[in-house]
């Protein structure tokens, strides 16, 4: 056992865990952040996508050792209060999820790229970059509608700050 | 009526809870002194279970109890069953060899459960696992249908000899025959509908409780159908009566047909949380879904296609071998027979039909409904079928095509279906026009000059949908009604939920069908609210799959909301002093015709809960339910029209243009209709050209894993070009006719249609991968 402190969505946790512990264990199971999901076990679908200290990171292959002293932002922690993200936002507005399994780590990954690029995205760049991230459901079409969309929402909303 | 009625894409009501991970599966519900499952599975494809010793992983930390399939078998829980008895020609009934929850003889696939542990974490459950020590006698196994049927085969089942489930067969021989003898031309065709996972992005998860002082249990299960499943545990497993048994399917991540059986797992949960008295939750990790989740698919058949001197079409013979794996899964039988055969007419008109299905056991994993089930596999056939006559008889595939479609309704195929409404021309030709076929040959010439090969492939589909006719299911050996059921509440403060026995997996119901509500009562969506998935609300329901939800389930909504209305009305018309007659209902509101009159909805419904003054002999009260049975199956039907380029040095295909116009009847959302679509073209694209579950030699499956089993990623698939045409169902109100599946039906032929155009070789099998390609274009080895 051992004793982890980290940031979680701009908050202290410390918690006594296994040391074999990972950090989606520690985000589902210890701290109630279900919006977090697993859907496999070889790193493959990106449902489990956070950021730590800003990039996105598979969840599922970080052992919460490895995040200690970091600071994590989960699907949970990136709206404003009642004002979604932007790229939340451009998800719910062009229809970029259907389950919504695969939705949390499409938008946390998605950001990701966003930030990334500047804003200055296309198609084939969004089609690459989603690589790490499986969806059963929409067959991506209105995923990558919905970063290209988020992409310039974001842009006008950093050069408005 | 209004912005949120029907035909207006209104953005999801259900997503805000998505978006910001607050939805609830079944994996995120914990409850108090819950305890995890972790199966012991059979490392072998075929063996004789000779002991199972548990001792040492019962002394390990935290375990509470380690369950086997003889615990199961002395409890009296009843074995797996198949919900459709399918009759062979001879008149004989299906052959089914018996499936205990965990195997205590025998296992029959890799995967298979033999025993569960139960203990305090997941880790610790999972730990103990690997100590139970289970004595194995190998035995030979047959995983292939080749293998299966082969003179001196392993034998699965005693029940079953020879390996064969049953031997149908569907349409006229004879008239087949003689339509052969007077063919100018025959096309024949050997091909192989590969094995797929369904694999929806959540696994199948369940967490199920017992109550010993109400000797009730609650099961949370990813369910397609909550319904259905308590029904089955209870008629069946005995588990526990109906009354004690609350089965609830919360958010589910996709379904594809892989979420209406109920599995082995599941049910070792509800009975586990008895015996341990302690709730117990299983959640599959993705290597479990890979190896027990239902595949689909898994065909071989052999088609040949008579025509008549001007290209008609006289006669169609087509014998499969379908694949059943190891058992009959619920609603396996069905699948390669009233779902495949009877769809082999696709939009043609062909006189004679004979069609022979065999169901094989094989040491593989069970098969049963996948996204589209049956359908997608006639349609592959018939479409490479139509595609390898056009180039045989040196026509062009469109007007071979044109040539044989069927131009008036109702029409009567010689398989069953008796097609209601549709236009299959207008669809060709909206999608010919929409992909630039004129202009093709012209870019042909120029990839070619650029290196490429460049090709055009088209897919003319039909499906059943609906799914289906009580009475005509029934007669088909169904054991279960397939119609759906609805429950009106208007509240006392004019606010409206509605409860429904389809259930949403990703489909949107709770948008969808509050805009039928809203449309019908001009209210906005925000005071529609839909519950489903819990049998404890919804009275009774058949679930959602065979893209039933809007022509059936909203079709149950609709006459709930009509005696509603009626009933409004009459109250309306009491209030106002007005005839019941000249009362209409507009913008929430009830008006007397030509009058300024009106009464808004809240005081209709106060009024009705009041009850202070309602018509003489009127109850109190505002809400009505209704059963709905539909009258025949709904045919959508489209065309999918696919370009692509491939690279002659490595065989790798790139997708240049994809088309595809489908006639879905009357679109209640269309946002969400062609989203449905998205994702079935890219299911249909993964078949295609990415996806396969293959077994090795000795039965194991070798794409266990998302890093074995090509999943379609966002690179690997293009954008798409949709489009409508629209006539409209006549069998049910709103002129529906379910758009889940046909994505799923007509990509995977336009695709190996356009790669086989390309290379200019018609040898080509399915997942059609780089290797596969380079191969298969004329000159490589
Ligand atoms: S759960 Fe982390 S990549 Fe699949
Ligand atoms: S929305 Fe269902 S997996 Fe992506």
């Amino acid at each position: 056992m051992s004793t982890v402190t980290l940031t979680v969505n701009g908050k202290p946790v410390t918690a006594e865990v296994e040391d074999r512990t990972l950090l989606v264990q520690l985000l589902r199971d210890h701290l109630g952040l279900t919006g977090t999901h697993v859907g496999c076990d070889t790193s493959q679908c990106g449902a489990c996508i956070v950021h730590i200290d800003g990039r996105a990171v598979k969840s599922c292959t970080t052992l919460v050792g490895q995040a200690n002293g970091a600071n994590v932002t989960t699907i949970e922690g990136i709206s404003k209060g009642d004002e979604l993200h932007p790229m939340q936002a451009a998800f719910r507005d062009n229809h970029g999820l259907q389950c919504g399994y695969c939705t949390p780590g499409m938008i946390m990954s998605a950001i990701d790229i966003v930030n990334r690029h500047g804003g200055e995205l296309d198609e084939e760049t969004v089609r690459q970059e989603l690589e790490g991230n499986i969806c059963r459901c929409t067959g991506y079409h209105n995923i990558v509608k919905s970063v290209l969309d988020a992409a310039s929402r974001m842009k006008v909303a950093q050069a408005a700050e | 009526m209004g912005v949120e009625g029907i035909g207006a894409s209104v953005v999801r009501k259900e997503d805000r809870r998505f978006i910001t991970g607050k939805g609830r599966y079944v994996d995120d519900i914990k409850v108090q002194g819950m305890t995890f499952a972790h199966f012991v599975r059979s490392p072998h494809a075929h063996a004789k279970v000779k002991g199972i010793d548990a001792t040492a992983a019962k002394k390990m930390p935290g375990v509470v109890d380690v369950l086997t399939g003889q615990q199961i078998v002395d409890d009296k829980i009843g074995n797996l069953i198949c919900g459709w008895a399918v009759h062979s020609k001879d008149g004989s009934a299906m052959k089914m060899g018996a499936w205990p929850a965990m195997a205590p003889e025998t296992v029959r696939f890799v995967g298979q459960a033999v025993a569960v542990v139960i203990a305090e974490t997941k880790n610790q459950a999972r730990d103990a696992a690997e100590a139970v020590v289970v004595d194995y006698e190998e035995l030979p196994s047959a995983h292939h249908i080749s293998m299966a049927i082969a003179p001196g085969a392993p034998q699965l089942h005693p029940e079953a000899p020879g390996n064969i489930v049953y031997d149908w067969e569907i349409g006229d021989e004879a008239a087949v025959k003689d339509a052969f003898s007077k063919a100018a031309n025959v096309v024949s065709f050997e091909l192989v509908n590969n094995r797929l996972v369904p694999n929806a992005m959540e696994p199948r998860a369940a967490l199920a409780e017992y109550n010993e002082a109400e000797e009730h249990f609650t099961l949370y299960t990813t369910s397609q159908n909550p319904h259905v499943a308590r029904l089955v545990l209870s008629a069946f497993y005995n588990v526990a009566p109906e009354n004690k048994l609350r089965v609830v399917a919360p958010d589910v991540g996709g379904g594809f047909g892989s979420k209406i059986f109920i599995y082995p797992e599941e049910m070792v949960a509800l009975w586990a949380s008895k015996k341990v008295r302690r709730p117990v939750k299983w959640t599959g990790d993705r290597n479990e879904a890979f190896l027990t989740d239902a595949h689909g698919r898994d065909h071989i058949s052999k088609a040949e296609m008579a025509f008549d001197k001007d290209n008609k079409i006289l006669g169609l013979r087509v014998k499969t071998h379908a694949n059943f794996g190891a058992y009959m899964s619920l609603f396996s039988s069905s699948v390669p027979t009233y779902l495949y055969a009877t769809l082999l007419s696709g939009q043609y008109n062909i006189p004679a039909i004979h069609a022979e299905v065999i169901g094989v056991y094989t040491n593989s994993t069970p098969v049963d409904a996948y996204r589209g089930a049956g359908r997608p596999e006639a349609c592959y056939l018939l479409e490479r079928l139509m595609e390898t006559a056009a180039r045989q008889l040196k026509v062009d595939p469109a007007e071979l095509r044109r040539k044989n479609f069927i131009t008036s309704f109702p029409h009567q195929t010689p398989v069953i279906m008796a097609y209601d409404v549709g236009d299959f021309g207008a669809s060709l030709d909206a999608a010919m026009k929409a992909a630039d076929y004129a202009g093709f040959p012209a870019r042909k010439a120029k990839a070619k000059s650029e290196g490429k090969l460049r090709g055009m492939g088209m897919s003319c589909y039909i499906e059943a949908c609906g799914i289906a006719p009580s009475k005509a299911v029934g007669s088909l050996g169904a054991g279960v009604g397939l119609w759906e059921s609805a429950e009106v509440r208007v509240n006392p403060v004019g606010t409206i939920e509605i409860l429904t026995g389809s259930h949403s997996h990703g489909q949107g119901h709770e948008t969808t069908f509050a805009q039928l509500v809203a449309d019908r009562l001009g209210i906005p969506i925000s005071q529609v609210s839909i519950v489903h998935g819990d049998t404890d609300k919804v009275q009774f329901g058949m679930g959602t799959y065979g893209s039933r939800s809007a022509a059936v389930g909203m079709s149950a909504i609709f006459k709930a909301m009509e005696k509603v209305e009626s009933k409004a009305k009459k109250i309306a018309a009491h209030l106002l002093e007005a005839s019941e007659g000249d009362i209409v209902i507009e913008n929430g509101e009830f008006k007397v015709t030509g009058t300024d009159k009106s009464i808004a909805l809240p005081m209709v419904a106060l009024a009705a809960y009041t009850a202070h003054n309602l018509p003489d002999g009127m109850e109190p009260g505002l809400k009505e339910g209704a059963f709905y049975d539909p009258t025949n199956f709904t045919f959508p039907a489209g065309s999918y029209i696919c370009e692509l380029e491939v690279d002659p040095g490595t065989g790798k295909t790139s997708f240049v243009n994809f088309v595809a116009v489908d006639d879905f009847g009357r679109l209640i959302n269309p946002m969400i209709v062609e989203g449905q679509v998205h994702g079935g073209l890219v299911q249909g694209i993964g078949q295609a050209i990415l996806e396969a579950a293959v077994y090795d030699d000795t039965g194991q499956l070798v794409t266990a894993s998302f890093m074995d089993y090509a999943m379609p990623r966002a690179d690997d698939v293009p954008s798409f070009k949709l489009s409508h045409t629209t006539t409209l169902c006549p069998g049910n109100p709103l002129g529906v006719k379910g758009c889940g599946e046909a994505g799923a039906i007509g990509a995977s032929a336009a695709v190996i249609n356009a790669i086989t155009d390309a290379i200019g070789n018609n040898k080509l099998e399915m997942p059609a991968t780089p290797d596969r390609v380079w191969h298969a274009i004329p000159g490589n080895a």
